[in-house]
């Protein structure tokens, strides 16, 4: 099966990053052979509507699944037209996030965790990053 | 790595002297102005540019004189208003229209009805934004040209940028001067933050617009404490805004009085706390710990 | 004579200015009409405290599909510069809040199938204070279309002899929604180098919109000269200084009139007022001659 992971970096040894929209990578991974695909989120720059590009990619890419931190309602929309479930509040390395997907141990939301940033002229990340710095598992050195 | 973002619901309530004073107190930190709209930190904090790169809003239309056939179709669809025949120096009308870059939108509705393919549609740089080096450390900040709506993408870059030079050396704290208001920009100033800080005045209009701040920190669930400058100006309404606040979940974070250091500091080009050691300092520097208190 | 009071940041009087301006007028016995175009923090209600006759709801166009007809060809996705329709799967999703009216989708849209429905985004009220007409908008929270309930308050001017319009602060596309076709614009600062800085971004505004203009200081006995150096070099008249007065701050605190708490202040106005009409006077006359010169 083919899910979507946000992820800072082009490997699955990379953070999950929180944001949909704005991620600077999305991973695309076979979940039974863990074969992956890094694509640079073409969106991460655009004027408005991130999310919403980005949910479009995913249909297009016929992933089943997403996982990520943070998701908008806009991009839930998308995904819930298309038939693509969300899993939000995903956090840590990306292989583990994987790995804990396929243990079941995470659980689909079926829609977005963050109020819109619709109608800023655009700019911000969908979600941006709601409850980065407040979750666990990220490198705080306090 | 902690991010702090300063805003105020109103302008004009102190933000970016409070934050100037920040800079002087804080450890390691990175600033970064993200009122963009009007960017004023830098006047207090002195930076040294050390690298600039171009912003753009988004795309905007430009009719190709050459090409042009001065159909109207252009004039015809655009709903902004935006296309005309200017009149030139001479008193004549010029034989092709132009379009206004303040009022075009981007829509590309004139590059598509165009029948002579006589428009271009390129990203328009609109501003610019700078990494520097203060003597509190470094800076980002940007410069962003009048009537570009698109001011939460240049923020975003500005943080992004901050994030990045915090994360590479090291760096405790990242002390963010937001946007006021509570649209577009502010946003993108402060989601994600760690906490933020509002700096409100006894007022019936800062009352005002600092629930309406509260509001949109408590929808992005950040931590958010709240300090009244000037607030002996009012002291009744100082208790009723706090009092408003904690039932918002904003705890106060102290109160500075007023005081026309606050001023003078700025037409020094310094902060506050460097400035005097007088009383206002002391307020500001009690509302600095109350932060760190905050971050935990 | 449409007066638009315009500042390059929040906080410098801007609204103080325009209430007590309004009600000085209308006490000598004029004809007001006072449009509160601040529609994300309208504050002018806090002191002329009018009575609201009327209110009304502002509304934009966004595109409708009519299913029957649509193919779902994914045109309308592909013309939109806003990403504010999707098609997925051969269904349109429109996104209410990040379209901008531009009409694109409707007109490129190979099967006819789109029509335009109303939407709301804010509202407008109207009212009575004292003799003055007064006219503000709220916008809706987290919408994009200021301009859009701008517009509608502007609409409101009668044919009173003077309309104020209170703008929004800064040099972005609210505020030149605000502006833009003002008899005259005062652009009010504060002499600091804050004040300074954002005073410089709203007259290259007033000058690229090709607006008369001048300058009121507020607190004009807080800072430093640069203000005053600046427009006599620029040769920019300074119409009106309100000095740094304790008791006008705390006036202003208590949403109270300058003008009502302290009378003293209303020939302070009224000369602000003489000067402007002035001025306005002398620079359309001097248009007058130049256009008179190039024609003969």
């Amino acid at each position: 099966m083919k899910i979507a992971i946000t992820a800072t970096g082009p490997s699955l040894d990379d953070q999950v990053e929180a944001r949909f929209g704005r991620t600077p990578y999305y991973l695309f991974i076979d979940t039974e052979t863990m074969e992956f695909e890094a694509i640079q989120n073409p969106n991460v720059a655009a004027g408005g509507g991130a999310g919403i590009q980005s949910a479009q990619l995913m249909a297009d890419n016929d992933v089943k699944y997403v996982l990520t931190g943070n998701c908008g309602p806009n991009a839930s929309r998308v995904f819930g037209s298309a038939g693509v479930k969300l899993i939000v509040g995903v956090t840590g390395i990306a292989r583990q996030a994987v790995e804990k997907f396929k243990a079941g141990a995470l659980v689909v939301s079926g829609q977005a965790n963050v109020a819109s940033h619709f109608g800023m002229g655009g700019g911000q990340g969908m979600g941006g990053g709601g409850g980065r710095g407040m979750g666990a598992g990220r490198n705080r050195r306090s | 790595m902690k991010e702090i973002v300063v805003i105020s619901g109103k302008g004009g309530t102190g933000k970016t002297s409070i934050v100037a004073a920040f800079a002087a107190l804080a450890g390691k930190k990175v600033l970064a102005d993200c009122d963009v709209d009007a960017a004023d930190l830098h006047l207090v904090l002195n930076p040294r540019i050390e690298h600039r790169e171009d912003f753009s809003g988004g795309k905007k239309s430009k009719v190709l004189e050459d090409k042009c056939i001065a159909c109207n179709r252009c004039i015809e669809e655009c709903r902004f208003d935006a296309i005309h025949y200017p009149v030139l120096g001479n008193g004549k009308t010029a034989d092709t229209p132009w379009i206004n870059p303040i009022f075009c939108e981007g829509c590309g509705v004139c590059v598509r009805v165009c029948p002579a393919d006589a428009i271009s549609f390129e990203p328009a740089v609109n501003g610019e934004w700078y990494t520097s080096s203060t003597n509190y450390g470094p800076m980002i900040h940007a410069r962003l040209g009048m009537a570009e709506g698109n001011s939460g993408k240049l923020v975003t870059q500005i943080r992004q940028k901050a994030r990045d030079i915090a994360g590479r050396d090291d760096i405790d704290y990242i002390i963010i001067d937001g946007s006021p208001g509570i649209g577009c920009p502010v946003i993108a100033s402060i989601t994600g933050a760690d906490l933020v800080l509002v700096v409100t005045e006894p007022t019936l209009s800062g009352q005002h617009d600092l629930l309406r701040v509260a509001q949109l920190t408590s929808h992005f669930r950040i931590p958010t404490i709240v300090c009244v400058n000037k607030w002996d100006l009012n002291p009744d309404l100082t208790e009723q805004i706090e009092g408003e606040a904690k039932e918002h979940g904003v705890k106060p974070a102290g109160r500075i009085r007023y005081d026309n250091a606050i001023t003078e500091a700025q037409i020094m080009k310094t902060s506050v706390v460097e400035y005097t050691g007088g009383a206002v300092s002391g307020d500001i520097k009690a509302v600095w710990q109350n932060v760190l208190y905050a971050l935990g | 004579m449409k007066l638009a009071i315009a500042s390059g940041k929040g906080g410098t009087g801007k609204t103080t200015i325009a209430t007590n301006l309004a009600l000085t007028l209308d006490d000598k016995g004029m004809e007001v009409q006072l449009l509160d175009c601040d529609v994300e923090e309208p504050n002018c209600h806090i002191f002329l405290k009018p009575k609201i006759e009327s209110t009304a709801p502002v509304t934009v166009l966004i595109p409708k599909v009519i299913e029957e007809k649509c193919t779902g060809c994914g045109v309308c996705a592909e013309v939109c510069e806003y990403s504010a329709i999707a098609v997925i799967k051969g269904k349109v999703l429109i996104f209410p809040e990040l379209c901008h009216g531009c009409g694109a989708c409707k007109l490129f849209c190979p099967e006819n199938a789109f029509i335009e429905v109303p939407r709301e985004v804010g509202i407008i009220e109207e009212g009575k204070a004292s003799g003055i007409s007064f006219t503000h908008g709220f916008l809706n929270i987290g919408e994009l279309m200021s301009p859009a309930v701008i517009d509608e308050v502007k609409k409101a001017a009668g044919d009173k002899e003077i309309v104020i319009l209170d703008s929004p602060p800064g040099t972005s596309c609210p505020v030149i929604a605000a502006v833009k076709d003002a008899d005259f614009v005062l652009l009010v600062t504060e002499p600091t180098p804050f004040g300074l800085n954002d005073l410089e971004l709203a007259v290259g505004m007033a000058r690229e919109l090709k607006l008369p203009f001048a300058v009121a200081i507020n607190r004009s006995d807080v800072g430093n000269e640069d203000v005053k150096e600046y427009c006599r070099r620029e040769k920019i008249e300074i119409v009106l200084e309100i000095p740094n007065d304790r008791r006008i701050a705390e006036a202003y605190s208590r949403g109270e009139m300058v003008i009502h708490a302290l009378p003293e202040y209303q020939k302070t106005f009224e000369t602000c007022w003489e000067k402007i009409i002035d001025l306005h006077q002398n620079m359309m006359q001097a248009e007058q001659q130049e256009k008179t010169a190039t024609e003969s």
